[in-house]
């Protein structure tokens, strides 16, 4: 279990690598745009961070903060994004739909609930394989409308697996709060399955590390699935797309609320400030470290547009014969 | 030599899969009590961690298997009516096939989707009848639709073994078919290999799936009157573009008879490519379902609404007719 100070270094990191490469979007390194998790980074680093390192992650789009908070090499990660060879999936993944099975990312799915059942797919494998691991799948409050989801919980119900589900409720989806969404509650789903279910402040990591540690040692023991609903908020718009277009569906006074219960702030008033001094420093110089990889990385040879279509190397006829 | 129905090919190929290989097993709707025969005797032979009947929740557990083939294992998923495979559609082509792509080569999905009856269900109804190879071919996923109990074995097994999903298209109209074999001989057949059913020397017959054996029924009808070569793809996507340039540089003229809706069928995929690509000597024709649905209720209206072997002897003899381009 990270320390007190090891669990804001991992938000640290998350942020200002957030931060970085929103730079690198508006400098057209990151052509993609990104999903930034700023404001979340408490529900990334204490739910990882209660977490073997043979465990299973299942991200979501807005996912970079789980990559990093599962000990994916941040310097591929960020490669990954800005499309280079070196990336975690040569660039084929990129912001959206990473993954990275040496730290154990599978997935990061784009269809938003869809990692439900995989998830629940994993973890029926592993148990019936003897192996003691658990799969964390992250999703936000707008994939809990979807059937989808909703299957995957009842097959994780019925069949008991090891899967905690961590729904990051950041109170909206894009544009839609998640109030004009949501009949019932979120918890609801997963009780009506026999799913343990709780709502948990999102922004104190050391409350997002407690929770997700119980859900982890029961679903290790046999003990099935958990969902645990984080509180939580990002700062940022839905995408960075929204740099360019202004869209009002939230109050100001509504970020400034969130803001002052900020997850860095809240663990920093736990550290001595000399520490954090030291982290923020180091956080800074390794940045500089992981920027530089990714900008200076190649960039992928048209040539090998089809590559990896296929596992057994068959290669796809092009969009047209001369 | 014993007579091999094509359901059993089924149920033999996927017993001699799980025997083979234990990281294969089957889920889907009443395997259990082996609804459609093709999972018969299994749960007492593999038990049920290999036999998983999952309740009426396809979308998650096609999402379920895509999870389990990440870590390693090779599902089998048997679904009992062609639309279900319309309703897992994204689960297939989007979450399933582009994963490898998607990973960067790190990992594959090696699940196979099994249609075992494919096609119009005699009264069954529009929603039960369809026949949706085609929109697999289209999203790029391997798709399967073998004529006979010996090519639905080779290209199950095949199926089963590939790192890709692999869709298979079992037509119902051919389950009933049945050949004399010899275990022995009965073997993984590649993807993408057509064969040549019926040789002939004017004119070159792609049938597909069940339409294969009422093609011979034409071609031998026609024996007077023409030398008609029935070849069937047997998978539809790869296809088998060098053997069907192979045929038609020896007949240069060309039909297909597909079971597909027309617009956007196989049978517009194959006539555009053997037009663009290869040397036909008189223009080419299709006989395939209408745009859109059948309706499936009444064997009168679904009469004239499948593509009928009336409708090819017809097709065949226009083509041969044609004093070319
Ligand atoms: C099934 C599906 N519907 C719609 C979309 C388009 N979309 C992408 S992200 C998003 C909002 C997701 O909201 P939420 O799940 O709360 O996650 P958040 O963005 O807040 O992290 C939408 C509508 C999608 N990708 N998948
Ligand atoms: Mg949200």
């Amino acid at each position: 279990m990270p320390d007190a100070l090891g669990f804001y270094r991992t938000m640290r990191f998350i942020r200002r690598f957030e931060e970085r490469a929103i730079e690198l979007v508006r400098a057209g390194e990151i052509f993609s745009g990104i999903h930034p998790c700023i404001g979340q980074e408490a529900v990334a680093a204490g739910a990882c961070g209660a977490l073997d390192p043979d465990d299973i992650v299942l991200s979501s789009h807005r996912g970079h903060g789980h990559l990093l908070a599962k000990g994916c090499d941040p310097g591929r990660v960020l490669a990954e994004m800005a499309g280079r060879v070196t990336g975690i999936d040569k660039g084929r993944g990129g912001s959206f739909h990473p993954s990275d099975f040496s730290a154990g990312v599978y997935n990061s799915t784009g269809t938003v609930g869809h990692g439900a059942g995989i998830a629940a797919g994993i973890a029926w494998a592993a148990a019936k394989a003897g192996e003691p691991k658990v799969v964390l799948s992250f999703f936000g409050d707008g994939a809990v409308t979807q059937g989808a989801l909703l299957e995957g919980f009842n097959l994780a119900g019925l069949w008991q697996l090891p899967v905690v589900y961590i729904c990051e409720n950041n109170r909206y989806a894009t544009t839609l709060p998640v109030e004009t969404a949501v009949a019932g509650t979120i918890t609801g789903r997963g009780e009506a399955f026999g799913i343990p279910s709780s709502d948990v402040d999102g922004q104190d990591v050391e409350v997002v590390h407690a929770a997700v540690a119980e859900a982890v040692a029961r679903a290790r023991s046999g003990g099935g699935p958990s969902l645990l609903v984080m509180d939580t908020y990002r700062y940022h718009g839905h995408h960075t797309f929204e740099m360019l277009v202004r869209l009002r569906y939230r109050e100001q006074a509504e970020i400034d609320a969130w803001k002052a219960r900020d997850p860095l702030d809240i663990q920093a008033a736990r550290i001595d400030p000399a520490d954090r001094d030291r982290v923020d420093a180091a956080v800074e110089a390794e940045l500089d470290e992981v920027v530089r990889f990714a900008v200076d990385s190649p960039r992928p040879d048209p040539a090998d547009a089809m590559d990896h279509y296929y596992a057994d190397g068959f290669r796809p006829r092009p969009g047209v014969s001369l | 030599m014993p007579k091999l129905s094509y359901l059993k090919a089924l149920n033999r190929a996927l017993g001699d899969e799980m025997t083979r290989d234990e990281s294969v097993f089957v889920l889907g709707e009443d395997v259990n009590f082996a609804l459609t025969n093709v999972t018969a005797g299994f749960l007492k032979k593999f038990g049920p961690d290999r036999v998983l009947e999952v309740p009426l929740t396809e979308q998650g557990f096609t999402n379920f298997a895509t999870g389990a083939a990440m870590a390693g294992r090779r599902p089998v998923i048997e679904f009992q009516i062609p639309f279900l495979l319309l309703l897992v559609f994204e689960q297939i082509t989007n979450q399933a096939n582009k994963f490898l792509m998607m990973s960067g080569g790190q990992r594959s999905v090696p699940v196979t989707y099994l249609m075992p009856a494919a096609g119009w269900r005699a009264g069954w109804g529009a929603q039960h009848s369809d026949q949706p190879y085609s929109m697999f071919a289209h999203m790029g996923v391997k798709t399967v639709l073998p004529a006979t109990p010996t090519d639905a074995y080779g290209l199950l097994t095949t199926a089963i073994r590939d790192d890709d999903p692999v869709v298979f298209f079992g037509p119902l109209a051919a389950l009933t078919v049945r050949e004399i074999v010899d275990y022995e001989d009965l073997r993984p057949i590649p993807l993408g290999s057509g064969r040549i059913h019926r040789s002939g020397t004017d004119v070159t017959v792609v049938a597909l799936g069940h339409l294969v054996h009422e093609a011979l029924q034409v071609a031998e009808d026609l024996a007077e009157e023409a030398s008609v070569e029935v070849w069937d793809p047997r998978s539809v996507y790869p296809f088998d573009w060098a053997g069907l340039a192979e045929s038609v540089s020896r007949t240069g003229r060309l039909v297909v008879f597909d079971d597909s809706n027309r617009s956007c069928g196989m049978g517009a995929e194959i006539l555009a490519t053997a037009v663009e690509e290869m040397h036909l000597t008189a223009p080419p024709k299709r006989v395939t379902r209408p745009d859109g649905a059948i309706v499936g209720a009444v064997p009168e209206l679904d009469a004239v609404l499948q593509p009928t072997k009336e409708q090819l002897a017809e097709a065949i003899r226009t083509v041969l007719k044609s004093p070319g381009w």
